[in-house]
């Protein structure tokens, strides 16, 4: 049941996808020369969301727009930027919304980071009462 | 265990139960605003899209009064539905320039010639380079740019009849 | 007629349900014996009324009655049987019917073999299921009818979405959902056991088969849907931390921590009020999942039929169940005493150990699903929590809760020895480092959590079989088996997730055909492409042959799929499986130059995440038949003990 809009949005991504008659730009679909220079470049696209889908990462997105930024993270890559400053020019056009990683240097995402240690703790601390000797009354 | 502790989780479904509801009470909208707003216009250059228009760059934003970006495709349904509102905003005096998303010129004449032609310049954009320089998510969306370069406000979507009176104030605002 | 039959036993069902919780309300305040024995008989009245109402529903769909409004709207004349069976349920009402029916039989089973927990408490617990039941008979008969009949009647259904016709339909879904209501069982034994406050060794162990039971559901539904999606999805992706599919991890999560800590309370009558919010907690956490998934309220790549309104019914159910039991612990558990304390070092502190780094990696899931939902409730500013986060967070706590999962079966009972332990654990800890050292010296590019993981997947591949050292095989209890086996499918899965995210080769190429395509030991001759047709669709597929190394040679055919009459057009991926991993193939678009997008995947070992899976179900099952086994003979010893007396 879960898993129907995935296959919708690919019915409602597709004409989109034929509307357009240019072919994606030209990293789209093009993996960089530099193995290591594209595992940077994968890293990082498997991070940034798709603008115009419901869900998904450019890496995953078949909307021309998600190949268009491909296209932009890779040459951006190839041309010497590191990933973190890619997707700081994204986050500065898109906002935080862009990257799946949330910052822990912002405002609002930071309770986010603090979460599993906040946790961790709480959690330790209901616990403390429960270690002990056996009591033999057993 | 102290008492006050076994109430917690009943607070934090509270809690849960409130954000949610909020959340379905709120209209939702996928809509991503750009944060260039408030921002001087990105440099950029784009090739002309079609020959009848001259290109476009940042440079040519900088009138010293305000103008209209409008980002279109001929691919775009709602680009059909707004280009009466934008002949209607270029009667009234408003320069607008624009960018052609992911297009091939003849794509764009006939477009231009079948709807109308509102544009002073129209860049070429085919890989959304300048788009995302923007901002911008999608076609089509119009940008009011101050006289100094300085994007103040996006408009996402088409613009409809209602819209047009709000664009004409803020272009007069940001004389 | 049908249709009637069938709304009719559904209102029957609905009146017997709030006659069951009358019988059990008034019963349980005014003492009344004679009501105890009528609500056993009223509940399996309730469930064979709610079945009867589902076969009709059934009936309906296999007949194609095109009378029927639901019929219409997701069935359609030609489609092929199975479709037409699985359509019953791949809707909003047929599967609320599907979740009430199965909590009905769930009701019956439990008033008819259920014997050893007292009787208040299991009054108790009846009038519990079917105030939730109620919940749902009033969602279906006010809001989601599904027996509505159509005027005037046309001539064919519109079908189903010839996409979602899918064997993973006919099973994903259902089994979701029967995990769901065993937790909702899970539930009601807790609500019961708070209101009579009788919590024990006893309430434990008649919880524990329900608790299992859904579980291994759960196991087996989340295993399927991730599966489904990597095949169907075309992006090789299994799992995404996507809003939905946190939806149905959240729920195995408190289950997986339930099914712990009720073994600590069925063996040594500890952490009661723990495993009652436990309990509590892994209900709730599979109605949240619902009320995401159904209420469209986060953006999902995989929620459909999303509509809000049926979001705030299910929300306003969720909120008097949870409230309410929330509410009832608050007010009745401090009377509940929590039970022994424990030893560090010892079974029980693995088992708390397990509990609080399964709990917390709940939270930090529910809290990173929601956290954007609530920002943007507060501050307007929209933001994404994605695997970054998820992994990062998650991750080495994962990672923690393994290791404990190796020493816990390893550990006596009450109290034990560090040293001991260290004795038992020492090889499965010696082959960890080494495979460490190992990988640390031979790969390259492999993350710190994945490293850790694999190394940790094999030491603990070993340790897991280590219950079984030095024992008499044969006299080894079955639950004992399967908790072995369940761990080892943990271990499994998890290097099967380390190898995929450290050793998959991507290959993008634009080929013409003739062109040879090589990824890792792999050679793909892109042979040609051609039309194909099928029952309602027409592809474009790709003649490719693969070869691995010098070996056979295989052909793969991936498909460029158009859907005419829904202006549809989808990817359907080839996949080659080989022991040592999966081969994965996407055709994309054409380019004028008669060149062809395609998109190769090699994944080493990513199956095993999925054999994993099953074998983690499995182990659960085999570990529910042995308690059930034994539970059945030691009551027939009690009764031929005291048939004796």
């Amino acid at each position: 049941m879960k898993r129907f809009l995935a296959l919708l949005l690919m019915w409602v991504a597709a004409p989109t996808a034929a509307q357009t008659g240019l072919p994606p730009a030209p990293y789209a679909d093009r993996q960089l020369a530099d193995p290591q220079q594209e595992a940077a470049a994968r890293d990082l696209m498997d991070e940034l969301r798709c603008l115009k889908c419901q869900s998904q990462s450019i890496a995953d997105s078949n909307a021309p727009m998600a190949g268009d930024m491909r296209s932009q993270v890779r040459e951006r890559i190839a041309a010497g930027e590191t990933p973190e400053e890619v997707r700081s020019w994204l986050i500065e056009r898109y906002g935080n919304w862009v990257s799946y990683n949330p910052p822990i240097a912002s405002a609002v995402t930071w309770p986010l980071w603090i979460a599993p240690i906040l946790l961790l703790f709480a959690a330790l601390w209901l616990a403390r009462g429960r270690f002990g000797k056996t009591r033999d009354d057993e | 265990m102290n008492r006050w502790l076994l109430w917690l989780p009943l607070v934090l479904f509270g809690l849960f139960f409130a954000a949610v509801a909020t959340g379905l009470i709120m209209p939702k909208d996928n809509i991503i605003e750009s944060k260039m707003v408030g921002k001087p216009m990105p440099d950029f250059s784009l090739p002309a899209a079609i020959e009848q228009r001259p290109a476009l760059s940042s440079a040519d934003l900088v009138k010293g009064k305000p103008t209209l970006l409008n980002i279109f495709a001929s691919w775009c349904l709602p680009c059909i539905a707004e280009a009466p509102q934008l002949l209607e905003l270029q009667r009234a005096g408003v320069e607008i320039n624009a960018i052609a998303s992911r297009d091939t010129p003849e794509d764009i004449a006939n477009f231009l010639n079948r709807w109308g032609n509102p544009y002073a310049r129209i860049g070429s954009d085919t890989t959304s380079r300048v788009q995302l320089e923007l901002g911008s998510s999608g076609v089509p969306e119009t940008f009011v740019i101050d006289g100094k370069g300085i994007i103040v406000y996006q408009h996402i979507g088409d613009i409809r009849a209602e819209d047009v009176p709000k664009i004409l104030k803020l272009l007069e605002d940001a004389k | 007629m049908i249709a009637e039959t069938g709304l009719i036993a559904l209102w029957l069902a609905a009146a017997l349900a709030l006659l069951q919780f009358a019988l059990g309300a008034i019963g349980l305040r005014a003492g009344r014996q004679e009501y105890f024995a009528a609500i056993r008989s009223v509940t399996v009245a309730q469930g064979v009324f709610v079945t009867l109402s589902f076969l009709l529903l059934i009936w309906l769909f296999l007949r194609s009655d095109m009378s029927v409004r639901l019929v219409v709207m997701n069935s359609a004349s030609v489609k092929p049987f199975i479709y037409k069976f699985s359509g019953t349920w791949g809707n909003h009402e047929g599967s609320m019917l599907l979740w009430v029916t199965v909590m009905g039989l769930a009701g019956a089973f439990i008033a008819m073999f259920e014997r050893s927990l007292k009787q208040k408490t299991l009054v108790a617990t009846l009038a519990a299921q079917a105030f939730i039941s109620l919940g749902f008979y009033a969602f279906l008969l006010i809001s989601s009818n599904p027996f509505e009949r159509m005027f005037p009647v046309p001539a064919d259904g519109q079908g189903l979405n010839p996409l979602l016709q899918d064997p993973g339909l006919a099973f994903h879904p259902p089994t979701l959902y029967f995990g769901y209501v065993g937790l909702s069982v899970a539930f009601s034994f807790a609500v019961g056991a708070m209101i009579t406050r009788d919590v024990g060794a006893a309430f434990a162990k008649a919880m524990r088969p329900w608790v299992l039971g859904a579980w291994i559901f759960l196991t087996l539904g989340i295993t399927a849907g991730s599966y489904w999606a990597y095949y169907e999805l075309g992006w090789g992706g299994w799992w995404f931390w996507d809003p939905v599919e946190n939806a149905a991890l959240m729920p195995w999560l408190a289950a997986t921590a339930l099914l712990h800590s009720v073994t600590v309370l069925a063996t040594r009558d500890g952490l009661r009020a723990w495993t009652l919010m436990l309990a509590v907690v892994a209900f709730s956490m599979s109605m949240i999942g619902t009320f995401l998934v159904r209420s469209g309220i986060l953006t999902s790549v995989h929620a459909f039929a999303v509509d809000p309104e049926r979001g705030s019914f299910i929300l306003a159910l969720l909120a008097i169940y949870i409230g309410g039991a929330m509410a009832l612990f608050a007010l009745r558990v401090g009377t509940v005493k929590e039970g022994s304390r424990f030893e560090l070092v010892s079974r029980e502190g693995a088992l708390v150990a397990n509990n609080l780094l399964l709990s917390v990696i709940l939270g930090l899931v529910f809290i990173g699903t929601l956290y954007p939902l609530l920002v943007e409730a507060v501050t307007g500013e929209k933001l994404s929590v994605g695997p970054p986060y998820f992994n990062l967070a998650t991750g080495p706590l994962a990672l923690m809760l393994v290791a404990v999962m190796a020493a816990g079966p390893l550990l006596r009972w009450r109290r034990d020895n560090p040293k001991a332990l260290l004795n038992r654990i020492s090889i499965p800890i010696l082959i960890t480092a080494a495979a460490l050292f190992a990988l640390a010296l031979f790969t390259t590019g492999m993350s710190v959590l994945a490293l850790l993981g694999l190394a940790l997947a094999i030491g603990v591949g070993v340790a897991s079989f280590a219950p079984l050292w030095k024992r008499n095989l044969r006299r080894t209890p079955l639950h004992t088996y399967g908790m072995v086996i369940a761990h080892f499918g943990i271990a499994v899965a998890l290097a099967g997730m380390a190898c995929e995210s450290s050793f998959t080769e991507e290959k993008l190429v634009a080929a013409k055909p003739g062109d040879e395509i090589a990824v890792n030991d792999w050679t793909l001759k892109f042979d040609a492409i051609e039309p194909v047709a099928g029952p309602n669709w027409t592809a474009l597929e790709a003649r490719i042959t693969a070869q691995y190394g010098d070996g056979a040679l295989h052909q793969i055919n991936p498909q460029n799929r158009m859907f005419p009459a829904a202006q549809t057009q989808t990817s359907e991926a080839a996949l080659l499986t080989r022991w040592n991993g999966q081969l994965y193939v996407v055709l994309g678009d054409g380019d004028s130059q008669g060149r062809w997008q395609v998109r190769v995947w090699w994944k080493p070992f990513v199956t095993w995440i999925w054999y994993g899976g099953i074998l983690v179900a499995l182990g659960g099952f085999l570990a529910m038949i042995g308690r059930l086994r034994r539970s059945y003979k030691q009551r027939k010893q009690r009764e031929y003990a005291e048939a004796i007396v």
